[in-house]
Order: C-alpha cells, then structure tokens, then sequence
C-alpha cells in the first residue's frame, strides 16, 4: 500500500553530490569516466588527423593482401602466398607455442629446484641458491643471447657426423655423435624423430608420404586437425574419466570399511593400456633422423631460435618459480608437520593432505604472474629472430605495409587476450583450492 | 576445580611401566641439550615437568614421539623401543598423543575434519564411526557446537580444546602437553586445565610441561624439575613446593612464585 513508506528520504540536493558519501563515489566515477572519454576521442580524433594530414588512412583491409615472405617455423600450412592475417596467425601459434612449453619445463624445473632448496643435504641446498641468484639477476635477454649463441657456436655441423670411408679404415670415429643415437644437435638446429603414423601399408611406404597417415586428417579451413591425434584425445579424456570414478569408488569404500583399496595399478592400466592399443593400432613408429650426404632427412628440425628462446626463457622463470615453491611450503609453520606426524601420520600423507592444499593458496597467486611474463618475455623472440607474433605482424607485415597504428593495436590487443585467459583458467584453479575458512 | 568429584590423590597408579627412559643423551650439534637423562612414569601417572626457560623440557618429552631423535640411551614406550624403526616409530606415535602450545591445528580443515583426519588414515577408521568419535570427544571438551567451523574461528581456549580432543581421537594411552596455556589469555587457561584435570580423572597418563603450579599441586602425582638438560630433583608436590632439597630448585620456586 502505498502509506507503508520507507525511512523517511532527505530532498535531495545538489550538494549532496559531493559531501554526501551516498553519492560521493558515483560523483566521483562518473567525472572520472567522462574525463577519460574525453582524452581518448582526443586522441583518437587526434591521431585519424594526423594519418590523414599524411594521406594514410586507418583500415585492417592489408590483413586480407598476400604477405609474399616465408615463415621458417610453421605449425599449420603456410605459403609466401598466404595472406598477412595468415602469418599473423602463424606467428601467434609459434608465440604460444613458445610459452606453452616455456610453462611447462619452468614449472617442472622450479618446483624441484624450490623443494630441492629446502633440503636439509647443505651442498644440494646451496646449489640450488647459487641457480636461483644467477639466473633471476641476470637480465633475461642475455640469458636468450646466450643460449643461442652456444647452441650455434659449439654445436657441430651436420658432416662432422658422417664417418668416412678413410675414417672406417683408420678406426676413426665420426667427430660428432647422435644424442641417445635418436636425436642429433647440430649447427643448423636440432633434428628429433618424428612420429608417423601407419594403417595397412608397409611402414616405407608411409614413411616416403609427407602426410600424417594413419587416420588421416581433416580440413577445417583455418587449420587441419590430426584425426590421430583427435582420436587419441578421446581415448585418453575417456580413460581419466574412467580412472575418476575409480578414485570416488575408492574413497566411498574407505568412508565406509576403513580401508582403502589398492588402486594405483587399476588406474596405471586404465591410464596407459587404452592409448597404448590405439597408438598401436595406428601403427604409430618413430621415424629416425638420418644422415644423407651432407645433412639429415627424416625426423622433425627443431630450430635453435626457438630451443633458445624456450629454454632460456624457461630457465630464468624456473628460479623465480623456485623462490615461489619455497616461499610457499616454508609459509606452513614447522608445527603443521609435527602435528600431522604425532598423530601418527607419515610423511607422505602429511604433504599431500596438511602441507600442500595449504602451501598451494600461497604458491598459485604469484605462479600466475610468472605464466604471465612469460608469456609476455616471448616476444623477445625478435632477439633469435625467431618469427613469433611480434615477428611476423609486428615485423615484417609492419614493414612491409607501413601499418603500424593497426600492426601494434593488434598485438597489443593479441597479447592482452592471451594475457586474460592464461589469468581466467588459473583464477578458476585458484578458487578450487582455496581456503573456505575466515 | 571446585566440584572436583574425584580425590587424584587417592588415585591408584598401577605397577605397569608406560614410559622408561634410561641413560639417555642428546645434543644439537655441539650443544649437549639432554644429560644423562632416566625416568620411569607408570602408567595412570600425572607428571608435571618444570624448570626454567632452555632447560631441555620441551626437547625432553618430544623425544618420547620421536619428533627428536635422541644419540644415545634408551627410551621405550609400552614396550616399544624407540630406534631407527619406522614401524617402531609408528607404534608408539599412534599410543601417544601430544598437545602443543600453540595448539597447530590444520588451518585448512574444520574442526570435525581435524579430529577425524588421523584415524581415517591412520588408523583406517570409516569415516562415519570416525565422526562419531570425533564428535564424543568433542563433547567432553565441551565444544560439540562449532565442529563445522574452521580453527582460525575459535578462540584461543577453544582451539587448544580442540587439539586435546583430536588426540584424544586417535585414543592414545599417553598424553604429552607442551606448555599447553602458555599462549592463552588468563580468562581461557582454566577452560583448558578443566579438561586437562577431566582426563586425570580418567585415569590417563600424562606428561606435562607446565608453569602452572596451582595445576601441578592439585593434579600431579610427581613433580620432575629439569635445569640445564638434566633432571635435577623429582618429588610429590606436597614436598617438591614445601621442603625443596637442592638450591636451584629453591631458586627457581622463589622465582616463579614471585617471593
Ligand atoms: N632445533 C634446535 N637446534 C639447536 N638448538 C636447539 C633446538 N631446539 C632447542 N634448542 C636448544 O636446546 C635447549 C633446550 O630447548 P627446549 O626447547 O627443550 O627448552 P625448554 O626447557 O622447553 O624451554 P622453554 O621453557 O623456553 O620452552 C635450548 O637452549 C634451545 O636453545
Ligand atoms: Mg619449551
């Protein structure tokens, strides 16, 4: 009813924009929106004045012009007749590619270094503090000169592997040789085996075909997906789901008998035996890097730009990653442990159910600034010339358009997105462990 | 105290030996923290270890869980010797329970999940049965009401009720307590002796290092005072406070008295 009113309300007045705290801060907000606004139509109105003082206009239509370069690093088909948003799209693919595996042996590399610190053996400890001082203080583009610099250098040329037939005859052994006879580093890059896939024909036959074999692969335009690969996805994504229901199966007994059921060798199997089947059913081999003549044929040519990106980038985020790690379990306080362990509960235990779920709220957080940077650090790409995003868009596309307003907006633009998602999947991971309390 | 039901004076303590430590040593690095050190506690006994500040009592008690390793003498707990033996270890760790003081309960789980996470994996409990005996410890230290909340939750008092009740859980046969009120308001310390007095009356052996002398003369069977890693003087109360023998034990009352 319209007589049951509310707390008596004040008139309003135009004062209480400013000294009134129920409005002060929307006051605020609003003139601070509106001055930005300002500044950016400033500058926007600005800079479309200038380009068109200079008779250049501000459009994206170049992305859709032939580039007419050549990317050496390509994940997905690319041709000099490609379009520049073509070798955009290259060049991402080959920054996340970068930063993927940058991620991945950082974190592996500082999560042992880290725990290594903490180890009570005095030389292990020290040693572990000796990387960590030299590779954080030390500027990170130096450690990429570096890398690149002995992996060019040192490393031996493709004929130093070849043993002669004189050579044979004197006993000698080739001056350079394959690494685990599998893997060969030489100047010009390091060449790995390639997996090759194989279904119903002689495996010389699939490996003479450039193509994937196998299952083959389908076209979806942009890029082609490996029907192989895909295949394995869905076996792998079906085998963990399998071993999720294990685990709950295995926690519903312990809450109900006590006893919890040996499971680690079902989940092995469920894990391993499935995928194993399949990549055999596919006739997956390796196909062996071989010298022929003066170079080698076979296998995949890992270029040294990107072995020395990665890994330096890698290396220099593996000791800051360490500091987290140790910061993090050298946050729980000693009486944690002991507590766990006069209860009686052993050392294992007690890091995967007191000392962890703790120590991750603290290590997660700063974790995602280093994934961050480092991904960012990838575009010191230009350095090794690796051709990464900046390299291609904002390199040789910037050049040879002369577009440099939309060149840098775009991967500005790129990289923020990136930056975001890394953020977002790593928040939601963060929410899943942390603390409800307080 | 003052409807205490039972007289702890009167109260039998049996031939059985709970704890025997002969002979025994240790030393951090270069620094001998423990001389020489031999005890016999029986079991039902209430000992009240005391003495000053570095004097070895903490490392003492803690070397009866082995969360100290000792050089050289022997301990044996229940019949267990306590050695290198991982399984050793085990034994006497899930026979003997132990309050810290500044209580360690785990940060990230609520009361409930504290006292039930031992016995789960421990002591392989399921986890209904566990509960149920989480939850009648719980209520003998008079807080069944807040087993949903997390520690950092609770008062002070409150929290330290909660460690005895998570040892308790794993039913131990000893308890230690390491100056369990030493970081408690004055308002929360009798809370927390109240329930330690209970568990006397029940007949638990107990060990505790304390400064609490009103606790010590109204609980304990045996008063052991410790100076410069050894035991120096050990007696009931009624003698330990009225007739001293050695002259830092007589300097050490005076002091903490306050005449
Ligand atoms: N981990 C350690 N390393 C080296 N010395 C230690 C260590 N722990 C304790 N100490 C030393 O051993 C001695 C005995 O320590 P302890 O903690 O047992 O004393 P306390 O009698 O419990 O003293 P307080 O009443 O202050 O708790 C002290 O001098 C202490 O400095
Ligand atoms: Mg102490």
């Amino acid at each position: 009813m319209a007589f049951v009113q509310d707390a008596p309300k004040d008139s309003f007045r135009l004062g209480m924009l400013i000294y009134d705290t129920r409005y002060r801060s929307i006051t605020i907000q609003v003139v601070v929106l509106i001055l930005f606004l300002l500044f950016l139509s400033w500058l926007v109105n600005n800079t479309a004045q200038n380009l068109a003082a200079k008779g250049r206009t501000f459009d994206f239509g170049f992305l859709w012009m032939r580039a007419g370069y050549d990317i050496n690093q390509r994940l997905v088909d690319y041709t000099n007749d490609s379009t520049h948003m073509r070798a955009a799209f290259i060049g991402l693919l080959n920054t996340l590619l970068a930063a993927f595996v940058g991620c991945i042996i950082a974190t592996i590399l500082g999560v042992v270094i880290g725990v290594l610190r903490l180890s009570k053996n005095w030389i292990v400890s020290r040693l572990m503090t000796v990387y960590v001082e030299i590779f954080r203080n030390v500027p990170v583009l130096l450690w990429i000169l570096l890398a690149a610099t002995i992996l060019s250098e040192t490393t031996p040329q493709p004929r130093d592997f070849r043993q002669t037939p004189e050579m044979e005859q004197a006993g000698e052994e080739p001056k350079a040789s394959m690494l685990f006879g599998i893997i060969a580093v030489t100047n010009r890059g390091t060449v790995i085996p390639e997996p090759k896939f194989c279904i119903g024909k002689p495996q010389a036959e699939c490996d003479a075909d450039p193509n994937e074999g196998g299952l083959g692969v389908i076209d979806l335009g942009i890029f082609k997906v490996s029907l192989n690969l895909l295949a394995l996805l869905v076996v792998f994504g079906g085998s963990i789901f399998v071993n999720s229901r294990i685990t709950k199966q295995a926690n519903a007994t312990q809450e109900a008998t006590g006893i919890r059921p040996v499971t680690w060798w079902k989940s092995l199997a469920v894990l391993i035996i499935p995928s194993a089947i399949l990549l055999w059913a596919l006739g997956l081999h390796f196909v062996v890097p071989e010298l022929k003549g003066f170079n080698f044929v076979g296998g995949i040519s890992v270029l040294h730009s990107f072995t020395a990106l990665t890994l330096a980038l890698a290396l220099y985020t593996a000791a800051f990653i360490a500091e987290i790690v140790r910061a993090g379990i050298m946050a729980i306080s000693r009486g944690q442990s002991e507590a766990a362990a006069a209860l009686g509960l052993r050392p294992g235990r007690t890091m995967s159910l007191v000392i962890l779920p703790q120590a991750l709220r603290v290590i997660i957080p700063p974790l995602i600034s280093q994934y961050l940077n480092l991904t960012k650090n990838t575009s010191l790409a230009i350095a090794v010339s690796y051709m990464d995003l900046r390299g291609t868009l904002g390199g040789i596309t910037l050049n040879q358009t002369g577009k440099e307003l939309e060149c840098m907006l775009l991967m500005m633009g790129i990289y923020l997105t990136i930056s975001l998602i890394i953020s977002a999947l790593m928040n939601l991971f963060n929410r899943a462990v942390k603390l409800k309390e307080r | 105290m003052a409807e205490q039901a039972i007289d702890l004076s009167k109260m039998t303590i049996s031939d059985e030996v709970a704890v025997q430590i002969s002979n025994m040593n240790k030393w951090y690095g270069q620094f001998h923290v423990l001389r020489d050190v031999n005890m016999t506690v029986h079991k039902g006994e209430r000992i009240v270890i005391c003495g000053p500040s570095g004097s070895g009592k903490s490392t003492l008690i803690r070397c009866i869980n082995r969360l100290e390793e000792h050089q050289s003498g022997q301990i044996v707990v229940d019949g267990t010797e306590l050695t290198n033996d991982l399984k050793n270890i085990d034994k006497v760790r899930s026979e003997v329970g132990m309050v810290f003081q500044h209580f360690n309960l785990f940060p990230h789980l609520t009361i409930l999940e504290n006292c039930t996470l031992a016995p789960i994996w421990v002591r392989k409990i399921p986890k209904r049965e566990a509960e149920e005996t989480a939850m009648h410890f719980l209520s003998k230290v008079k807080i069944p009401d807040q087993a949903h909340k997390y520690p950092g939750q609770l008062s002070g008092g409150q929290q330290q009720r909660v460690a005895i009740a998570r040892s308790l859980c794993m039913r131990p046969r000893i308890m230690l307590f390491d100056e369990p009120t030493s970081a408690l308001d004055p308002e929360m310390i009798k809370e927390v002796l109240d329930t330690m007095i209970s568990l006397a009356e029940e007949g638990m052996t107990m060990l505790c290092v304390t400064h609490e002398m009103g606790f010590a003369q109204a609980v304990a069977n045996r008063v052991i005072f410790m100076d410069k890693g050894q035991i120096v003087e050990q007696n009931s109360p009624r003698e330990f406070f009225n007739n001293p023998q050695s002259e830092r034990t007589k300097l050490f009352l005076s002091q903490i008295l306050g005449h």
